[in-house]
């Protein structure tokens, strides 16, 4: 009996049986769909942060300050002195506080993510003006309420306008647009263009923040960032007494440390998927052995006219792969559903589409079917031909 | 064609033994048609198990068209059953689920006979019970007696040297049942070896030869008048 055959015989039993069918089909379906969706929006955040670090250039080094065991504190002038100081390794430093914000500008408002730095973080995140200016340094030493706002805010708030030299409240007080962004994202909501960049030292005030948590420090080049780092690490341990309170890392560890989240998020992944398929496998299992059940007079029959073992065998675990097979490519195509119209249509992140993945579980629902397939198809192989005749 | 002998097959029921078959050595020659003939619990469907290699004998010989079947094992009698047997049961045994020729095809498939080959002698064996008009309607929309004749069908499109009939017409009313038995006489006289098993006299007698048992032993085996 060749392959072909059986898998005629089994798309015939399948299709007789087609609620039925699709039922058994269905923790397979949703196990493989979710998996492809999962892949789809980890993967997107994954590669979305990636493509942000690697943005940044390799002589980049952030300071994350925690305060951890240590109640003293670092400012911002004493970090910008203390980089003048070594400008042959330190060519700029910019120091990060952000916040989510209400702007309002006329009758209009809107929430945006408000960035408090300085002149250098044009440089150094490559964030420059299509009109007006940036934040200059004079901005900060004399704490003026000036802003540069990103295409999204413009379009929203000034639309039409233009926004420089505009009124616009953040938090209830009036700074005064001196700035408009290049536009690097399409103009999106929340994307890297719905953004407004103040004076850091107006930022800790607007958000009682006494203390900047990060800064960012351009190396001199690629060369310097080595001694830069070990000079920032010297300088802020010995400020603050202990070196559990901040962290001082480059662009190639960041990614590292991303690299070890995602690997967890995907072995999360991968155990939530494992799960479904073996429920999904068990059920089949279940719906075969009820199948091997009723059709004992079948299979009596097949067998007196000449079935051997490996024929019955062979029949009931086609079968089982060909549920599990059909539920693999269901599954599949309701991932790239729910990829394209939910993750896609809420824009959360951009999904990337994995071929190895849906090749993956595709493949694993086959396995599925076979280990699952296989007890059930032994039990219906073994049957005796006399007592499966005769039963009704 | 046939040859047994002192076959016993026993059956463990806790303490006892008991004896389906009782040193049972039946010979039948080819081309013939023997009805073995015996009331309920007499061994006669144990023999038929035997002789349609669906179960092996406790002891004793089995000789079927020059091969010696008591002792092998399952896939082997299935190979014997698909290529030597055409079976006829009483409740029919069609798969509800396919056509006439489909179900006819079915020994042909294990043997791996190619589908349009098949096909072919599929449909010539339904023409040669009557049903060539016949050929992909399923059971549900066959008569008693067509079904059974595509019963036939299916037992002698490999062309098997014996067919085996357990009850042919035991489901069938008696217009039917002379139909059926009037294809099993028409096969007979083409050169197939019939064995008919039975507990009905009159179906016994069309026979060329009654072999009763009882108890699990050959009581009578004579020609038929």
């Amino acid at each position: 009996m060749g392959f072909f055959q059986a898998y005629k015989m089994a798309l015939k039993s399948i299709a007789g049986n087609k609620v039925r069918s699709f039922l058994t089909m269905l923790g397979v379906i949703i196990g493989v769909g979710s998996v492809i969706t999962a892949v789809a929006f980890a993967q997107g955040s994954t590669k979305s942060i990636t493509d942000s670090i690697e943005g940044l250039g390799s002589n980049i080094i952030t300071i994350n300050i925690t305060g951890r065991g240590s109640n003293r504190n670092i400012t911002y002038e004493e970090l910008k002195t203390f980089a003048e100081e070594n400008s042959g390794d330190i060519s700029m430093i910019a120091p990060i506080v952000n916040g989510n914000m209400t702007l309002k500008a006329g009758s209009k408002s809107r929430d945006t993510t408000v960035i408090g730095s300085n002149e250098d973080y044009e440089y150094i995140r490559n964030r420059h003006v299509q009109s007006g200016r940036f934040i200059l340094s004079f901005d900060n030493d004399y704490k003026l309420k000036t802003a540069v706002i990103g295409s999204a805010v413009a379009n929203d708030l000034f639309e039409g306008q233009n926004p420089i030299g505009q009124q616009i409240k953040i938090n209830g007080q009036i700074f005064k647009v001196v700035g408009l962004l290049q536009e690097i994202d399409g103009g999106q909501d929340s994307s890297d263009d719905d953004q407004v960049i103040i004076p850091v030292t107006v930022a800790q005030r607007l958000g009682r923040n006494a203390r900047i948590s990060n800064f960012t420090v351009q190396a001199a080049d690629s060369a310097t960032v080595d001694p830069a780092m070990a000079k920032l690490t010297a300088y802020l341990t010995d400020k603050f007494g202990n070196s559990n309170a901040f962290s001082v890392r480059n662009q190639a560890q960041m990614l590292s440390t991303l690299n070890s989240i995602t690997d967890t998020l995907m072995i999360v992944l991968g155990g939530i998927a494992a799960i479904s398929l073996i429920v999904g496998g068990i059920g089949i299992m279940n719906i075969m052995l009820v199948s091997v059940t009723e059709r004992t007079r079948e299979i009596g029959i097949r067998k007196a006219i000449g079935a051997k073992r490996k024929n019955i065998m062979v029949q009931f675990l086609i079968e089982a792969v060909m549920i599990t097979g059909i539920g693999g490519v269901l599954g599949i195509l309701i991932g790239l559903f729910c990829i394209r119209f939910i993750i896609g249509g809420l824009k959360i992140t951009t999904p990337v589409y994995s071929p190895f993945w849906m090749m993956l579980s595709f493949g694993i629902s086959l396995g599925v079917g076979i280990i699952f397939g296989l007890f059930p198809a032994y039990k219906a192989a073994r049957l005796n031909p006399i007592e499966a005749l005769r039963f009704e | 064609m046939i040859q047994i002998t002192n076959m016993c097959k026993i059956y463990e029921m806790g303490e006892n033994s008991v004896y389906a078959l009782n040193n049972v050595s039946l010979h039948i020659a080819k081309h013939e048609f023997v009805a073995i003939v015996g009331p309920s619990g007499s061994g006669k469907s144990t023999l038929m198990n035997m002789l349609g290699c669906l179960d092996v004998p406790t002891s004793g010989s089995y000789y079927l068209d020059g091969h010696e079947v008591s002792k092998l094992s399952d896939n082997q009698l299935a190979e014997i059953r698909n290529n030597k047997i055409g079976f006829i049961f009483q409740g029919f045994n069609l798969l509800k689920k396919l056509t006439a020729v489909e179900n006819v095809e079915l020994p042909l498939i294990y043997q791996g006979v190619g589908h349009k080959e098949r096909v072919r002698k599929s449909i010539e064996a339904l023409e040669l019970v009557g049903l060539g008009d016949r050929t992909h309607h399923t059971p549900n929309e066959l008569s008693g007696g067509q079904q059974q004749r595509v019963a036939i069908a299916r037992a002698l499109v490999s062309n098997p040297p014996l067919i085996l009939a357990d009850e042919p017409t035991g489901n069938l009313d008696s217009k039917s049942g002379a139909d059926v038995m009037g294809t099993l006489h028409q096969l007979h006289e083409n050169g197939n070896t019939i064995v008919l098993i039975t507990h009905d006299n009159n179906v016994a007698a069309q026979a060329g030869r009654i072999v009763r048992i009882q108890d699990g032993m050959i009581t009578e085996d004579k020609e038929a008048v």
